[in-house]
């Protein structure tokens, strides 16, 4: 575009650019997902050892911890995007923001549920008050507020705004939490069981888990992208350029 | 300087009269806090051994409650009839006059709770050592409910479902202090020192007086804007 050497870092910034950028990516991350995730499947089914302790069932921490890191990885992603909208006034961020939302929220679900599965067997109990499970259930509830803030406006632009406000006081509050539930936790002595006590895991175990984490990583990165695409289209829709483009044009008439 | 500061209190005084001119909502709050708290010994059953182990909790949690009552009140009025637009537009810093609103808030429905807390607690035959802890701990906690509370309402000012929104939003950042309010009363329940609870709720308090009308400031202008 300019004829400097300088990289223009604003370049992507503009929906109208990233657009398509994003639409060449998606794919890449796909395969990368869908790659990653039949690694980290075949060694967590076929190459990790039996825990000794915890025997088969401990399988379905190859699920529950990649996707409770995702979900608090994914606020910070988040709450990072909502306060680069805020700080620049930069539309892209806000629909970033708001794209990266369901999929932390359905991280956060999904670690609650499979932890949930884990800890019958282990526990005995679908679910115990501990420090962990309690404030992963809380980060549940921000991003669900969070979304619902974004649902209520109906000014996109003024969505953005309130939800990058709220996301980044969510992402003050959320250490405050986390170390208000653990003392609270400390202090009641109800749950005996505790997620640090586990045993020192097996090289092929922690392998596992890493290659599902990166599997997890970049089907949220499709995901969010995708997402961010379909937001792009619906907010821009008056636009030439939305009009001019051939998927759109398709279907138009 | 000076100027700002007779602002402040001008607003407050202002709030307060509005609030003493329509008594019903603040009696409302406040007879909704007795209510919730008399539900949970009907719920629960009448064992005073069990009752005296949760009262700090049933006590800290109608106040939550009862302090979301007024949260959605407290800018909507001034938002109706344009108020809003001309504090923003006055010399005197938005946060200040935001500020004192809060303060306003926190006198006619944070007060009278602390105030209330102990008739209750005696209810649950709490000692008088530990009514003592209660009133201390709502007199830090309370003001970190209006203020926390405060960032929602603002977020939430003029929107379909503003109230159920805001509780939504607000209440799992009131998790820390129901935590550390509820803990003080009940460490000297079994018989030990609450200073550490009432210092981090103290902590928080400060932390809040500083940044919860600055991020009700941002959130007040994008809903003007």
């Amino acid at each position: 575009m300019s004829d400097n050497k300088i990289i223009n870092w604003f370049k992507y910034a503009s929906p109208q650019s990233f657009y398509p950028l994003a639409g060449k990516m998606i794919p890449w991350f796909w395969a990368l997902a869908a790659l990653f995730t039949i690694a980290g499947l075949w060694i967590s089914f076929f190459v990790a050892p039996t825990d000794a302790t915890q025997g088969e069932g401990y399988r379905i921490i190859f699920i529950h911890v990649p996707a409770a890191w995702m979900s608090m990885f994914l606020y910070c992603v988040m709450a990072a995007w909502a306060g680069i909208g805020l700080a620049l006034n930069t539309r892209l961020s806000g629909m970033m923001a708001q794209a990266i939302a369901p999929t932390g929220a359905v991280m956060a679900f999904l670690s609650l549920w499979t932890g949930a599965f884990w800890g019958k067997p282990m526990w005995g109990a679908w679910w115990v008050w501990d420090a962990r499970l309690t404030s992963a259930l809380i980060l549940f509830f921000l991003y669900i507020g969070f979304i619902a803030l974004q649902a209520a406006i109906d000014d996109a632009r003024r969505a953005d705004k309130a939800g990058a406000i709220l996301a980044l006081v969510g992402a003050v509050n959320v250490p405050i939490i986390y170390w208000s539930v653990k003392w609270w936790n400390t202090l009641h002595q109800g749950a005996s069981v505790s997620v640090m006590k586990a045993p020192a895991m097996a090289t092929t175990m922690l392998w596992g888990m890493l290659v599902m984490a990166i599997a997890f990583w970049m089907y949220a990165i499709a995901l969010v992208l995708t997402r961010v695409r379909a937001i792009i289209l619906e907010r821009e829709a008056h636009t030439e350029w939305v009009k001019e483009l051939p998927e759109v044009k398709g279907n138009g008439q | 300087m000076n100027a700002s500061f007779a602002s402040v209190l001008a607003i407050i005084r202002r709030d307060l009269l509005l609030a003493m001119r329509r008594k019903s909502e603040v009696l409302t709050a406040l007879f909704f806090f007795i209510i919730v708290v008399s539900l949970f010994p009907l719920g629960i059953g009448p064992e005073p051994a069990l009752l005296k182990k949760i009262a700090p909790g049933i006590l800290w949690v109608a106040a939550l409650l009862a302090t979301m009552l007024g949260l959605a009140r407290l800018f909507a009025p001034d938002h109706a009839d344009g108020t809003l637009e001309q504090m923003v537009l006055s010399p005197t810093p938005l946060g200040l006059l935001i500020a004192g609103k809060i303060a306003a808030h926190w006198i006619t429905t944070g007060l009278p709770l602390v105030l209330l807390a102990p008739v209750l607690g005696i209810q649950f035959d709490l000692n008088t050592e530990a009514l003592g802890i209660l009133v201390i701990a709502l007199l830090l906690g309370t003001p970190l409910l209006s203020l926390i509370g405060a960032i929602g309402a603002a977020l939430t000012l003029g929107l379909r479902g503003g109230g159920v929104l805001l509780s939504l939003l607000v209440l799992p950042l009131y998790v820390p202090t129901l935590i550390f309010g509820a803990g003080a009363v009940e460490m000297v329940v079994s018989g030990m020192s609450a200073a550490g609870h009432l210092s981090l709720l103290a902590a928080m308090l400060a932390m809040a007086l500083f940044f919860a009308p600055w991020a009700t400031t941002a959130a007040l202008r994008i809903a003007l804007e």
